[in-house]
């Protein structure tokens, strides 16, 4: 089975506390602390188990900058076989339908019978996968949360409510989008980093996709991000400002207060 | 102005509350636009949620098939590119059916795509102004979509509140021959319910409900001796049990249980909207969380910004110094 996992750098929500620029069009990027998109990473693992159960190769691609490469290289340390940097000046800007054409070029390049996305980036809209689906004409499954490989095909289950499990039969090749908690991806420390460190990782643009311009960057984008601001949901708690055991015992009174002891 | 198409999901003929909600979305995007629905079935599921659907809108377009008796997304979007009109504006709930539907109808369509709306904040000649949230709701992003090719815009269930609307007349228009044969390279085969576990949340009048801020399972103890203290039980966002620290059957959410408890303590959870959308009948609502900036503290009825390892033992030892005192 020949895999492909299309993988992305994201700020990392548990590092950080995202804020707004001065001028409210952009998060604060200074100083963020950066890693694999949480989904693409269990994308990136089940691709491995699969490998390793069926035999076949696992590449991993993503669209971004030569600061995505760290992420490339960890999924290089984790066992994937090989991995492309797609990154082009023309490509800045991009929305979901931009990023999908990008990724169909590549797709068309090679011979995958299996694409593998991660649900949803932090700061995406959980719409490639489905996008390059569609553009390849393959069938697609988002929020996959396990897969059987069977002959031509797979058994997958897709999460949907309430925690039930919808379980479906997928013709190969197609694109599935993975959902976290289908497995545990494996950890991968500085060593085995350092491992796969003159592991050349090839940059294609534009050119070597054979990409029309028109097709991508912000002058294609139907939709654009205008402005951020931070959201108000509602009136707000009372913060209690207390000394930790003060707090602790006026939460106390509120839970017998609402009726919670029993 | 292009027309306004709402897609409308039923479970064997009953209509999806979220799918209602969309009424009031495309009223929000133009006043005027008297939405139309679209509804997929067959046989007697289909007639029940066309009946329902009547009196809500002008319009109701069908379309009966055997292979969509089962609303499998694959199938759902081979019967809409010929049954919409160019440059329509569709919009369908965001949730596990939207979610697979939607990106790869954009593209069928070849019109814009928006996921996950939460407001409309206007129309500016082709330009739609929409807001959308990023990294689990701790920023809003508004974006303008260009809908002159019309749009596939999928949205929040919740985010709209089905208002009043005046009693429609409800034609109902049959689609289905515009329909060719369906066949699906994915086919469903069956749903398998959720397990119930050893602990039933759902019954519980106070959860002590645990996220990422746990750190690590030899952490839940801590959570688990507290909720013994207080006769509560614990339940958890969904990192804990991607994590594998937590059982599924203790994940609060909307890919998890739906809890009405009295009491909720959120302890170092965000408050990602998946998260509250579990939580029902407005429970009083204590976050402890170290990030002051967490959207849990905007929905919260009290707050303390602390490090839940080291005040939940707090909090349980009073508990277990106040219920000693008041048993004696």
């Amino acid at each position: 089975m020949e895999i492909l996992v299309c993988a992305r750098r994201v700020p990392d929500t548990s590092e950080n506390e995202i804020e707004l620029n001065a001028s409210g069009n952009d998060i604060e990027r200074d100083e963020l602390v950066y890693s694999v998109n949480e989904p693409d990473n269990y994308a990136v693992e089940e691709a491995l188990q699969i490998r390793d159960r069926v035999g076949g190769s696992v590449s991993v691609v993503t669209v971004g900058s030569e600061e995505d490469e760290e992420v490339l290289r960890r999924e290089l340390a984790m066992g994937a076989n090989s991995a492309v940097l797609i990154s082009d000046e023309t490509f800045v800007g991009s929305d979901g339908r931009g990023t999908a054409t990008i990724l169909k070029s590549f797709v068309k390049k090679g011979h995958y019978d299996l694409i593998l996305t991660g649900v949803q980036a932090d700061d995406g809209a959980a719409q490639v996968g489905g996008m390059l689906a569609a553009m390849l004409d393959y069938p697609f499954a988002s929020l996959v949360n396990s897969i059987q490989v069977l002959e031509g095909k797979l058994k997958i289950s897709r999460e949907i409510e309430g925690g039930n499990r919808e379980i479906s039969e997928i013709d190969l090749p197609c694109v599935l989008s993975i959902q976290t908690g289908i497995n545990e991806p494996r950890y991968v420390g500085m060593r085995g980093i350092r491992q796969v460190a003159s592991v050349p990782i090839p940059t294609l643009g534009l050119s070597d996709l054979g990409v029309e311009t028109a097709s991508v960057g912000e002058t294609a984008a139907k939709v654009k991000r205008v402005k951020y601001f931070i959201p108000v949901l509602a009136k707000g708690a009372e913060m209690l400002a207390g000394s930790r055991e003060e707090n602790a015992e006026k939460v106390f009174e509120l839970i017998a207060a609402k009726g919670g002891l029993k | 102005m292009a027309r306004i198409f709402v897609y409308i999901a039923h479970k064997a003929g009953l209509v999806e509350d979220s799918a209602i909600e969309l009424i009031q979305a495309a009223n929000k995007i133009d006043p005027a636009a008297d939405p139309i629905a679209v509804v997929t079935g067959n046989g007697t599921d289909l007639d029940a949620a066309c009946n329902y659907l009547q009196p809500l809108f002008g319009e109701v377009w069908t379309i009966a098939n055997p292979a969509l008796s089962y609303p499998n997304a694959e199938l759902v979007r081979q019967v809409l590119v010929p049954v919409l009109p160019s440059n329509s504006i569709l919009l369908v709930a965001h949730d596990h059916f939207g979610i697979d539907l939607g990106p790869g109808l954009s593209i069928k369509l070849n019109s814009a795509f928006v996921p996950d709306v939460v407001s409309v904040e206007g129309l500016e000649g082709s330009a739609l102004k929409l807001v959308r949230q990023e990294f689990g709701g701790q920023v809003s992003t508004e974006v303008r979509c260009d809908i002159s090719s019309g749009a596939v815009i999928t949205v929040r269930p919740g985010a709209f509140k089905p208002g009043q609307t005046v009693p429609k007349s409800g034609l109902v228009l049959d689609k289905s021959s515009a329909v060719g044969t369906l066949s699906s390279r994915r086919r469903y085969l069956e749903t398998i319910v959720a397990e119930s576990g050893d602990v039933d949340i759902t019954k519980h009048s106070v959860l002590v409900s645990v996220g990422r801020g746990i750190q690590e399972k030899d952490n839940i103890g801590i959570a688990e001796e507290l909720a013994e203290a207080l006769g509560a039980a614990v339940s958890c966002s969904r990192p804990v049990v991607d994590a594998k620290w937590l059982e599924k059957s203790r994940q609060v959410g909307s890919s998890g249980k739906t809890v009405k408890p009295k009491v909720y303590l959120a302890c170092g959870i965000s408050g990602a909207f998946q998260h509250l959308a579990g939580i029902k009948g407005n429970p009083f609502l204590i976050a402890i969380n170290k990030n002051p900036k967490a959207p849990i503290f905007q929905v919260a009825d009290v707050g303390i910004v602390d490090d839940i390892l080291e005040f939940l033992p707090e909090l349980t030892n009073k508990v277990r110094e106040m219920r000693g005192v008041a048993a004696k």
